[in-house]
């Protein structure tokens, strides 16, 4: 046979071994739920719907789905309920590891572990979820909500996430990302995008968390040198639930009374936001403060613009050491911005808000903030060309349309 | 109908040969279809504890913790095929290879009562793992790709301790057996393997010969197989290191225990907790050095909190002569190293 007959034979095989068309396959709680749900989870094909009936599922273990192109889809996110308090095993309610996968319309409640986690799942879209641990804030509940990493693609819209003893919705070390049109409430982070590139974060709302949304870059992970991260048009105000996370997590660090927090990482925008009623500050712009060893880690922040942004009241409990006596040096009150002022001048945020900033004046990031010699920022009368919009697949898109 | 004959040539093939037992294993271990029954393989005559002579029974110088099951291992090369390996002393299967692993508890009547068997497949397209739940009688295992927890009562130092055992799920086999994203076997290396009887040793040497110039690893709790760093080491190697690697599911942590760590950070000497949640435990290193109450590792080995423990899968009690190993490791580095 000749080469191009053989491709022909080839095509033809595909065609017969690919199911005739999508199903959709049903799943009801009750007797059973654990398994049979687990089971259909794998044995969805690619292109198929798994759709879970309204009620209840009381699930005994992590669930997890390995299928490309499989829609995960509930009744919504107040009456499809996957309830993982009885869980047993695993450390998260539900993983996903295969690409093209769409969850919706479903909520995860009070898991173990991480709520919804997906790992190298490129082009993953959460949609109309609720992600709870219904007892408010509380040391012992799961870390993560709503958890990619590792993935290339990410879009999270519409969400509803509360409760989380680290962030609500965490993306880490992916890139191509967009949050938007999602509430975090009563997490220690509302929404964090930690070691990732190029993001939006936008129309969200962000309250009673400890810090309402952060940016963060951590040494020693495959992934490192965040940038290139936009948070506009998202309401972030009276982030005061005093910080609950287990000391050692990075985000016990977070001051309470936080709206937006920069940590390492080059090329933020923070523009057109609400932000206010936070009691250490709105904004806030720090390096990683930590020893550490990591040739290849860059712990200052660089390049961070901000503007357009409405302010109302902030500064009034600064929740760090030395912050009180900042506080009452500028009669009673820290700025609603401040900078650690690590790395010295070419490294000044560009602030253009018309509110009282800060700089503490330190020199580096090994500089201890009690020894902070405060001086004022200037407002910035021009800034840098804007970062481009984060477009996703458009097939990501028509999947929540 | 050019398009037709390759299939009707198959299952003509099928048919004529499914009465030979080799061939029966053959065609079940290539697929597609998953056999619903264990014995559709002929790995077993009629129960767990009849392996077929076919198979080759092995053991591990340092086994992954499962809860305090006896394991029995087993592998299937298909007639007059072999099994190679790369220089590292990890073992190479040919295509229709299986690898076989019986987990059981001794029961009150002598004997293994054995609860399930896992197999990975090596199929033409790469790696396929199932698992299969014996029944009440004990004559043949189904497969239960959804996992399944079985109730379970065994002696441990002493005390009779009662666990709800996991039999993973297909995915969870994954989670463990997976590089890169596709499902591998996790080893075995030559180095960790001790064979059951000396010729399958010779042959697969005889097919392989530079296995021979390999030393073997240390034996986790016996002293005299290698230094207490060697030990722990090659625990945290088979117990971690196949989700903490760079390819593994937990490539994210930048924890790697799978023996590629270069610097003290990746081994977790020193090194901050980044999704831990909870688990951290209020402390601030996965290894505090000299300090293994303040070390998040020793924390999470201790748990069997599912938010918690550590592995997360097929742990539901504490390892605790594999918990003192690494107590004793952490405890014997200088605490200055970070």
């Amino acid at each position: 046979m000749r080469i191009r007959d053989l491709l022909f034979v080839g095509a033809a095989f595909c065609a017969l071994v690919q199911p005739a068309s999508a199903k959709t396959i049903a799943v009801s709680p009750g007797e059973g739920a654990q398994e049979r749900l687990q089971e259909a989870l794998i044995a969805a094909e690619p292109g198929d719907v798994v759709e879970l009936a309204a009620g209840r599922f009381k699930l005994s273990d992590g669930l997890s789905l390995d299928v490309n192109k499989v829609t995960v889809k509930g009744q919504g996110a107040l009456k499809t309920i996957l309830d993982f308090s009885g869980q047993q095993g695993a450390g998260e309610g539900l993983l996903v590891t295969s690409d093209d996968v769409v969850l919706k319309d479903f909520a995860v409640e009070n898991s173990k572990g991480d709520g919804i986690k997906s790992k190298g799942a490129d082009r993953i879209v959460y949609h109309k979820l609720r992600v709870e641990w219904t007892g408010g804030p509380l040391t012992t509940n799961g870390a993560y909500g709503i958890y990619p990493v590792e993935s290339k693609d990410v879009l999270i819209d519409s969400v509803f996430v509360r409760g989380a003893s680290d962030a609500g919705i965490y993306v880490g070390q992916s890139r191509n990302i967009v949050v938007r049109h999602s509430t975090a409430v009563e997490n220690v982070a509302g929404i964090e995008i930690e070691n990732s590139f190029d993001a939006d974060v936008h129309d969200n709302i962000a309250t009673r968390n400890t810090g309402g949304v952060l940016v963060f870059d951590l040494p020693n992970l495959p992934q490192m040198g965040g940038h290139n991260v936009r948070i506009f048009d998202n309401i972030i105000v009276n982030n005061m639930t005093p910080n609950f996370a287990p000391k050692g997590n990075i985000v016990a660090n977070v001051p309470t009374g936080t709206g937006v927090m920069v940590m390492a990482n080059r090329r933020i925008e923070i523009f057109d936001n609400v932000i206010g009623e936070n009691g250490t500050t709105n904004i806030m712009i720090v390096g990683y403060r930590f020893p550490f060893q990591d040739p290849k880690y860059d712990p200052l922040p660089r390049e961070v613009s901000i503007w357009d942004n409405q302010h109302s009241r902030a500064g009034w409990d600064p929740k760090f050491p030395g912050g009180a006596e900042i506080a009452a040096a500028m009669g009673g009150s820290f700025p609603a911005i401040f900078w650690d002022g690590a790395g010295g001048s070419e490294y000044t945020p560009v602030i253009q808000d018309d509110v009282p900033a800060l700089s503490l004046g330190l020199k580096d990031v090994a500089a201890n903030t009690a020894m902070a010699q405060p001086a004022p920022l200037a407002r910035a009368t021009s800034r840098p060309a804007g970062l481009p919009a984060i477009v996703l697949p458009e097939a990501m898109e028509a999947a929540i349309r | 109908m050019r398009f037709v004959v390759p299939f009707v040539l198959a299952f003509a093939a099928a048919v004529a040969t499914s009465a030979a037992s080799d061939d029966s294993a053959a065609l079940a271990i290539a697929g597609p279809q998953s056999p619903a029954t264990l014995s559709a393989f002929g790995f077993f005559d009629g129960g767990a504890a009849r392996p077929s002579s076919r198979l080759i029974p092995y053991e591990l110088r340092t086994p992954l913790f499962s809860d305090y099951a006896a394991k029995q291992r087993f592998i299937y090369v298909p007639e007059g095929a072999h099994i190679g390996a790369d220089a590292d002393g990890k073992l190479i299967f040919p295509v229709g290879s299986a690898l076989i692993k019986s987990f059981g508890y001794p029961a009150k009547s002598g004997g293994l009562n054995v609860i399930e068997t896992r197999v990975l497949l090596h199929q033409a397209q790469g790696w396929v793992a199932l698992p299969y739940v014996w029944r009440a009688d004990g004559k043949d295992a189904d497969l239960r790709v959804g996992g399944r927890r079985v109730p379970v009562t065994f002696a441990h130092s002493g005390n009779d301790l009662s666990i709800n055992y996991s039999v993973p799920n297909k995915n969870q086999c994954k989670q463990c057996h997976s590089a890169a994203g596709n499902i591998m076997p996790i080893g075995p290396i030559w180095q960790n393997m001790a064979f059951l009887r000396p010729a399958d040793a010779r042959a697969i040497v005889k097919a392989a010969p530079a296995l021979a110039r390999l030393q073997p690893y240390p034996k986790w709790h016996d002293s005299r197989t290698g230094s207490l760093d060697d030990r722990a080491r090659q625990y945290l190697k088979v117990n971690c290191g196949h989700c903490h690697a760079p390819q593994g599911s937990a490539s994210n942590s930048g924890l790697f225990l799978d023996g590629s760590a270069t610097g003290a950070a990746a081994l977790g000497v020193g090194k901050r907790p980044v999704a831990a949640g909870r688990a951290s435990g209020d402390l601030d290193f996965i290894i505090a050095p000299g300090l293994p109450d303040q070390s998040i590792l020793i924390k999470r080995m201790e748990s069997t909190d599912p938010g918690i423990a550590m592995p997360e899968l097929g742990r539901s009690t504490v390892h605790d002569e594999g918990v003192e190993l690494l107590r004793q490791w952490i405890a014997a580095m200088p605490s200055n190293t970070h």
